[in-house]
């Protein structure tokens, strides 16, 4: 191809200062780049008002796109099941079958359950949510895995709080925007999550890995005890996320630890619920608190 | 219907008589299509991994590649900005690898002024592996180290869709200059 002629500026003066000063401007613009740059990378949450800004403005385009994608996800879906409805359909009714007994035993289990904690005073150990949100968008071309919620602080999300699918903990509030937020992910390199293991309470850290996977760390030295198909759950110390949620299975072994696939994969959910950040003073092994404390506390808990 | 027919082909030719491009389009195309390519992105999958090729820088660099000069060189700095604003990487990344590859571009272009599909790939292809290796160091001295290998696939992807970028461009070039506009 021939180089293009039109960018000699000849004997014009203009010419030559438009194209003196265009490279002026990109040089202080890789200037003031640079510091903005050193800038957020000592402190992540510097210009979060302005991505706050920024996701609000294209929050209704986003959300648009979600629901979207959630009708094209149920369309494949629903493609995918022609091909395989006969075998499927005899599984799913054994499947029925099984069920139908299991939820006869758990509805008894769940009313023994309700009776025991009425006994022992307990609170009922799901939060009421927050907001419900729609999953609009993630960082898809970063290593940081970040993502943004269709909600914010009109709707009384604040930094910190956990957000989930049905299908385990998705992260946890970074930033908020008036109506969206920014969830940083439990896959991201950053996120460190402590949990149990949800058969014997074997404690651990989930540390992201930023591929779609979290490196569970062992607070015990010594022989390694997980198993391939071990499930971890959030063990709420240090508080922030509710004891229980789902977190990860266990899907490779390493020599402190292992790789765990998440259970919550944000990919599937189109739809969040953030949940208020857990406070450990309400976890119910500690003793309980003196009365007047507990008398505030309630009236806390009515009033928020 | 074969006389509609006729008449439905012969209409961009009819369209074209005391008509003119509309210089707005005309010239906030390249700006409007890099910012959507940021921007946009992100929304039709929530990704567990880097997978989405960096569509914003793509689209600034086959822009620049297709029409030189379009773009000024300082372009790079506002666009970084809205690129910023969504990417997820420490703000200030964008702006500072798009002003460098923009200037990077114009010494290249002096240097090896004769170009085809081939070195302009080429050329593309350096900037673009560069680019994604230089925002895994930004974002790894940030925060916490993520491992290397996590980004080749994303590479990979990247620059196999370089050339559908600048094909998809060039159609968008093309409609850009569409006459529009009626001559009185």
């Amino acid at each position: 191809m021939v180089p293009p002629g039109n960018r000699r500026s000849g004997y014009s003066r203009r010419a030559h200062n438009n194209i003196f000063f265009a490279y002026v401007a990109t040089g202080l613009g890789v200037l003031i780049g640079g510091a903005l740059l050193l800038g957020s990378m000592s402190n992540a949450g510097n210009f979060a008002a302005w991505r706050g800004l920024a996701s609000d403005v294209t929050q209704p385009a986003a959300r648009v796109t979600a629901k979207g994608r959630t009708a094209a996800g149920g369309f494949w879906a629903t493609l995918a099941g022609y091909a395989t409805w006969g075998p499927e359909n005899a599984r799913l009714k054994r499947e029925v079958g099984i069920a139908r007994v299991q939820s006869v035993q758990a509805a008894a289990l769940a009313d023994e359950n309700r009776r025991l904690k009425a006994m022992l005073k307990l609170a009922a150990d799901t939060p009421r949510p927050i907001a419900n949100a729609w999953m609009m968008a993630s960082t898809n071309a970063s290593t940081r895995r970040y993502g943004t919620i269709s909600t914010g602080m009109a709707d009384g999300v604040r930094t910190g709080m956990p957000v989930r699918s049905p299908e385990g903990l998705i992260g946890r509030v970074l930033e908020v925007g008036r109506h969206s937020a920014r969830v940083l992910m439990i896959t991201d390199t950053e996120s460190v999550v402590p949990v149990r293991r949800a058969s014997d309470g074997l404690p651990a850290f989930a540390t992201g890995k930023g591929d779609g996977t979290v490196q569970l760390r062992l607070l015990t030295l010594g022989i390694n005890p997980l198993k391939a198909g071990d499930a971890f759950v959030a063990s709420g110390s240090g508080g922030i996320y509710w004891p229980g949620t789902p977190i990860a299975v266990v899907s490779e072994l390493t020599r402190d630890g292992a790789m765990a696939r998440v259970l919550g994969d944000p990919s599937a959910s189109e739809m969040v619920v953030v949940q208020p950040a857990w406070a450990p003073t309400e976890d119910a092994s500690l003793p309980p608190p003196a009365s007047e404390s507990e008398v505030k506390a309630k009236g806390k808990k009515k009033s928020g | 219907m074969a006389s509609r027919i006729a008449r439905r082909i012969a209409k961009p030719m009819a369209r074209q008589i005391s008509r003119a491009p509309s210089p707005v389009i005309a010239y906030s195309v390249p700006w409007v299509t890099v910012a959507l390519a940021s921007i946009v992105p992100g929304w039709p999958l929530i990704a567990v991994v880097p997978i989405m090729p960096p569509l914003g820088f793509m689209t600034l660099l086959a822009w620049r590649q297709l029409r030189p000069g379009l773009l000024p060189v300082w372009a790079a700095v506002p666009l970084g900005i809205i690129d910023d604003l969504f990417n997820g990487q420490p703000f200030g990344c964008a702006i500072v690898l798009w002003s460098v590859t923009m200037i990077g571009l114009d010494i290249i272009e002096a240097r090896f002024p004769w170009r085809n599909f081939l070195t302009d790939w080429l050329v593309a292809t350096g900037l673009i592996v560069a680019y994604l290796i230089a925002e895994l160091l930004i974002a790894n001295r940030a925060g916490v180290g993520t491992a290397w290998t996590v980004i080749l696939p994303q590479m990979a992807l990247s620059v196999i869709a370089y050339p559908i970028v600048g094909r998809v461009l060039s159609w968008l070039d093309r409609w850009r200059l569409a006459r529009f506009r009626v001559i009185d």
